[in-house]
C-alpha cells in the first residue's frame, strides 16, 4: 500500500503544476523519496499469517475438544477430524478476515484447501504403505519365508514353517515372459506410431489409448478364452504371462509414445540431412536420444504388471509347490498368493499374506526407485559416465583421423607429390 | 501440396524452349530397399498390437454368443445369476458396478483437483519432480495392497461415519439401511461392512492417482502469458487459478475424471476383498451386500460349466464395452479439450 501511493501522488502533482511533467519529478522523486523509503521485504510469509494458522488451529481443536466432550453426543476419531477441520477452515477465514479484503481471505482458503487435499493424498499413499509394511512384519523376519514354499506347511503351522518360494519364482518368471513379448512389440509400435506417421498410425493409437484402461480382468478373460478353452493350453505360467502382456503392452507403448514425442525435431532432421535412411535415424538417433525414458516407461509397466492379481488369477491356476516350468501346470505369483493367503481366516495365514504384500510392495517401490535413478533426465542429456564415454570416443576419433591423414601424407611423400606441408599442419 | 504446384509453374514460364521437355518431378523419393522393410516391419508391428486388441473384443463377443443367444434381451434386465438354469443377467452387478466407481468418483475427484493443484501452484519447485512420482507410485501401488488395507483397516474405522450418515439422513434412499435400528446403540455393526461405500473408497485411493495425474499435465500447460496477465490485473493466485488455470484445464478436469471412471468400472480385486456379493439391485450403498460384474467373474469362473462360462464371457464382454466407451469419450475430451492447441503458442 504505502509503496503504490507516493509514485501516484507525485504523478498527479507534477501533472497539475506544469506541462513540463517529466524533467521536475524526476529529479524531485529521488531525493524526496529515497531517504524516506523503507527497505521493501521480499519474503512471502508474514507472521500474521502463521499467527492466523497457528491460532485458527489452537481455537478449531480446543472447540472441537469441548464439543466433542462435553457439549454433544459425539465420538469417534474420524468424525473429530471432519469437525476439526471444518472449525479450522471457518475459524482461518474468519481471523483473515479481520487484515484483509474479500479476495484475500478467498485466495487463503483456497490454498489450505489445495494443500490439505493434496497432503491426504500423500499422507493415503505412506499409510498404504508403511501399513502394509508393518503388519507384515510378523513373516518377514523368519528366513525360511524365502526359502521355502508352503507343500509341506499347512495352515495351522507357525510361521517358522513355510514360506513364499513358489510365488516369487512364479512372479519373476512370469513377469520375464511378459516382458520378452511386450518390449519388443511395445517398443516396435511406439516407433511405428512416431516414425510412420498417417492414418493407419492415428488409429492405431486411438486403440491403444482406449486400451490402457482395459479392465484387468478382461484380458484375463480373454486369455482365458483363445489360450486355455481354444487352443488347449493348460492354465499355467505361460498362460499368465500372456495376460499380463495383453495388459502391459497398451501402458509401455502409451508411455513410450510420449517419450520418442519429446525426442527433438531437430536431431532427426540433421541425420536425414547427412543422407541416413529411416531406420538408421531410428536405430542410430531416435532410440539412443530416448533410452533413459524408454527404460522408465519399461519399468513403470512392470511395475504396473507385476502386482496385477485378476489376469493371473483366472489363466495361471493355484498351487503350494514350488514350479520351474511355467509352460506346464499351475504357477502362483506373489499377488494371487496375498490374495488367496487373506482368504483363509487362520491369523497365521493372514500374516503370511500381509508378508507377501509387503515383499510385493518392496519389489514395486524398487521398481520405482530404479525407474527414478534412470530416467530422471530428459531425451538427449548425460550422465557423467555417458559423458565420459563419449568423450573418449571423439578422442578415439580424433586419433583415427590424425591417423589417417598421416598415412595419406606418407603415400603422397611416397608418390613424389609435394603436398607434405599442409598436411602435416593438419594433423 | 499447393505451394509446390505454383512454384514449378513459375518457373516454367520463361525458359519456353526447355518446358517442352520438362515433365512434372516426381516428388515422391524411393527410400530403398532397407527403408521399406523397416516400414513394413514398423506396420507390422502396429498392425499386430491393433489386432491383439480387435481380438479382445473379438473372441469375447465369440464365446459369449451362446450366452447371450440364449438369454436375448432379458440378459440386461434379469438379475440373478443362474447360468445352467437359465436365469442370468446383468442387471444386478451393472448397478453395482455403476455405484462403487460412483462413490469413487465423489471420493476421488475432489483429492484428485486438490492434489493437482496442490503440485502445480502451490509446491515448492524443488519437491515438484518428487510430488510427481510419489503420485505414480500410487497409481502403481498393486490394488491387492490397497484390497488389503480397506479389508483390514479402512473397514472397522469407516463403520461409525457410515452409521452417522444412515441415522442423519437416512431418509434419502441411498442412505437407506434396511434392518437397522438407529435408535438402538447396541446394535450391531455389521449391517455397515462389507458395502459400496467402503468399496468405493477403496476403488477413490487406486483411482484419484491416475485423475490427478491427468489434470495435473493439463494444468502445467496453462499458457504462462495468461497467468502473468492476471497477476498483473491484481489478481491474488487463487483469482488466478479461477480464471486461468481451471477455466484452461476444464477438458482435463472432465477426461480424468472419465478415465478414472474407466478404470474404477474395471477394478476387480480390491473390490472383490470387500464386498460379500448380492445378485440383487442394491441401491443402498451404506448397506451390507454389493456386487460387480468384474468381481462376478472373479467369484464364479472356477465353478463355471461351459455354458456358465460363456455367460461370464458375456458379462466380461459387457464390462469391456462400458469401459471402452468411457475411455473413448474421455480421450477424446481430453484431446479436444485447449490444452492439445496451447503447443502452438
Amino acid at each position: 500500500m504505502t509503496l503504490v501511493a507516493p509514485p501516484r501522488g507525485d504523478n498527479a502533482m507534477s501533472a497539475q503544476n506544469s506541462p513540463r511533467t517529466t524533467l521536475p519529478s524526476k529529479s524531485t522523486s529521488p531525493d524526496a523519496g529515497s531517504p524516506r523509503e523503507p527497505r521493501r521485504r521480499l519474503a512471502l510469509l508474514r507472521a500474521t499469517d502463521v499467527y492466523a494458522v497457528l491460532g485458527a488451529a489452537a481455537a478449531s481443536l480446543s472447540i472441537t475438544a469441548l464439543l466433542f466432550t462435553r457439549l454433544l453426543p459425539f465420538s469417534g476419531g474420524l468424525g473429530f477430524t471432519l469437525v476439526a477441520y471444518g472449525l479450522f477452515l471457518g475459524l482461518y477465514a474468519l481471523l483473515v478476515s479481520f487484515d484483509e479484503d474479500g479476495p484475500a481471505v478467498r485466495d487463503r482458503v483456497a490454498a489450505v484447501l489445495a494443500q490439505s487435499l493434496g497432503l491426504l493424498m500423500l499422507a493415503a499413499l505412506a499409510f498404504v504403505v508403511v501399513y502394509t509394511l508393518w503388519e507384515g512384519r510378523k513373516a518377514l523376519p523368519h528366513l525360511n519365508f524365502y526359502t521355502q514354499d508352503m507343500a509341506s506347511a499347512g495352515p495351522l503351522d507357525p510361521l517358522a514353517a513355510g514360506g513364499i518360494l513358489h510365488a516369487i519364482t512364479g512372479t519373476l518368471e512370469q513377469i520375464g515372459i511378459a516382458l520378452v513379448v511386450t518390449v519388443p512389440t511395445g517398443l516396435l509400435c511406439a516407433v511405428f506410431l512416431n516414425e510412420v506417421p498417417g492414418r493407419f498410425a492415428r488409429f492405431v493409437r486411438t486403440i491403444v489409448e482406449a486400451m490402457t484402461a482395459l479392465p484387468s480382468i478382461v484380458a484375463g478373460l480373454f486369455i482365458y478364452a483363445t489360450a486355455i478353452l481354444t487352443l488347449g493350453l493348460d492354465r499355467s505360467g505361460l498362460a499368465a504371462a500372456l495376460a499380463l502382456s495383453v495388459m502391459m503392452l497398451p501402458i509401455i507403448i502409451r508411455a513410450a509414445d510420449v517419450v520418442i514425442r519429446l525426442v527433438p525435431g531437430p536431431l532427426r532432421e540433421a541425420a536425414y540431412a547427412l543422407g541416413t535412411s529411416r531406420w538408421r535415424t531410428v536405430w542410430h538417433v531416435v532410440l539412443p536420444t530416448a533410452r533413459s525414458g524408454l527404460t522408465t516407461s519399461v519399468i513403470l509397466g512392470t511395475a504396473r504388471g507385476i502386482g496385477e492379481t485378476s489376469p493371473v488369477l483366472l489363466t495361471a491356476g493355484f498351487t503350494a509347490v514350488t514350479n520351474t516350468d511355467p509352460l506346464s501346470g499351475p504357477q502362483v505369483s506373489l499377488p494371487l498368493a496375498t490374495f488367496e493367503f487373506i482368504k483363509s481366516p487362520e491369523p497365521t495365514m493372514i500374516a503370511r499374506g500381509f508378508g507377501t504384500a509387503a515383499v510385493l510392495m518392496a519389489l514395486v517401490l524398487l521398481l520405482f526407485v530404479a525407474a527414478r535413478v534412470i530416467g530422471g533426465r530428459g531425451p538427449g542429456r548425460l550422465t557423467r559416465r555417458q559423458e565420459h564415454r563419449r568423450v573418449l570416443a571423439s578422442r578415439r576419433d580424433a586419433a583415427r583421423f590424425a591417423a589417417r591423414f598421416a598415412a595419406r601424407a606418407e603415400e603422397q611423400l611416397d608418390s613424389g607429390s609435394r603436398a607434405s606441408a599442409p598436411t602435416r599442419s593438419a594433423s | 501440396m499447393n505451394v509446390s504446384h505454383v512454384t514449378t509453374r513459375t518457373h516454367d514460364r520463361p525458359p519456353a524452349a526447355a518446358a517442352a521437355e520438362d515433365v512434372p518431378r516426381r516428388l515422391h523419393a524411393d527410400p530403398g530397399l532397407p527403408d521399406r522393410v523397416f516400414r513394413a516391419v514398423a506396420r507390422g508391428g502396429g498392425g499386430f498390437v491393433l489386432a491383439v486388441m480387435l481380438l479382445v473384443g473379438g473372441f469375447l463377443l465369440y464365446r459369449a454368443w451362446q450366452a447371450l443367444s440364449k438369454a436375448g434381451f432379458s440378459f440386461l434386465t434379469t438379475e440373478a445369476w443362474e447360468p445352467d438354469a437359465g436365469n442370468f443377467g446383468i442387471a444386478a452387478v451393472l448397478t453395482g458396478t455403476v455405484l462403487i466407481a460412483l462413490v469413487a468418483i465423489c471420493f476421488a475427484v475432489p483429492l484428485a483437483i486438490g492434489t493437482a493443484l496442490y503440485i502445480c501452484e502451490y509446491s515448492p519447485p524443488r519437491l515438484r519432480q518428487t510430488l510427481i512420482s510419489l503420485v505414480d507410485l500410487m497409481a502403481a501401488v498393486p490394488s491387492v495392497v490397497y484390497g488389503l488395507w480397506g479389508l483390514f483397516f479402512l473397514q472397522g474405522h469407516v463403520l461409525g461415519t457410515a452409521r452417522w450418515i444412515a441415522r442423519y439422513f437416512g431418509w434419502f434412499p441411498l442412505f437407506k439401511v434396511d434392518g437397522a435400528d438407529p435408535s438402538d446403540p447396541l446394535a450391531t455393526a455389521t449391517v455397515y461392512t462389507s458395502s459400496t461405500f467402503v468399496a468405493g473408497i477403496v476403488v477413490a485411493l487406486m483411482v484419484a492417482p491416475i485423475a490427478c495425474s491427468v489434470m495435473r499435465e493439463v494444468f502445467s500447460q496453462a499458457p504462462v502469458g495468461e497467468r502473468e496477465g492476471a497477476y498483473a490485473l491484481g489478481a491474488t493466485r487463487w483469482g488466478m487459478i479461477r480464471s486461468v488455470v481451471l477455466p484452461f484445464g476444464k477438458g482435463g478436469m472432465i477426461g480424468g475424471t472419465m478415465l478414472g471412471l474407466g478404470r474404477a468400472l474395471g477394478e476387480t480385486i480390491g473390490v472383490y476383498l470387500i464386498i460379500s456379493p448380492v445378485f440383487a439391485v442394491q441401491p443402498h450403498i451404506l448397506q451390507n451386500g454389493s456386487s460387480s460384474v468384474s468381481s462376478l467373474i472373479a467369484l464364479r469362473y472356477g465353478e463355471a460349466s461351459e455354458f456358465g462360462m460363456s455367460a461370464l464371457m458375456a458379462a466380461g464382454l459387457a464390462l469391456f464395452l462400458m469401459t471402452l466407451v468411457v475411455n473413448f469419450a474421455a480421450s477424446s475430451i481430453v484431446a479436444r479439450s485447449r490444452s492439445g492447441a496451447a503447443s502452438d503458442s
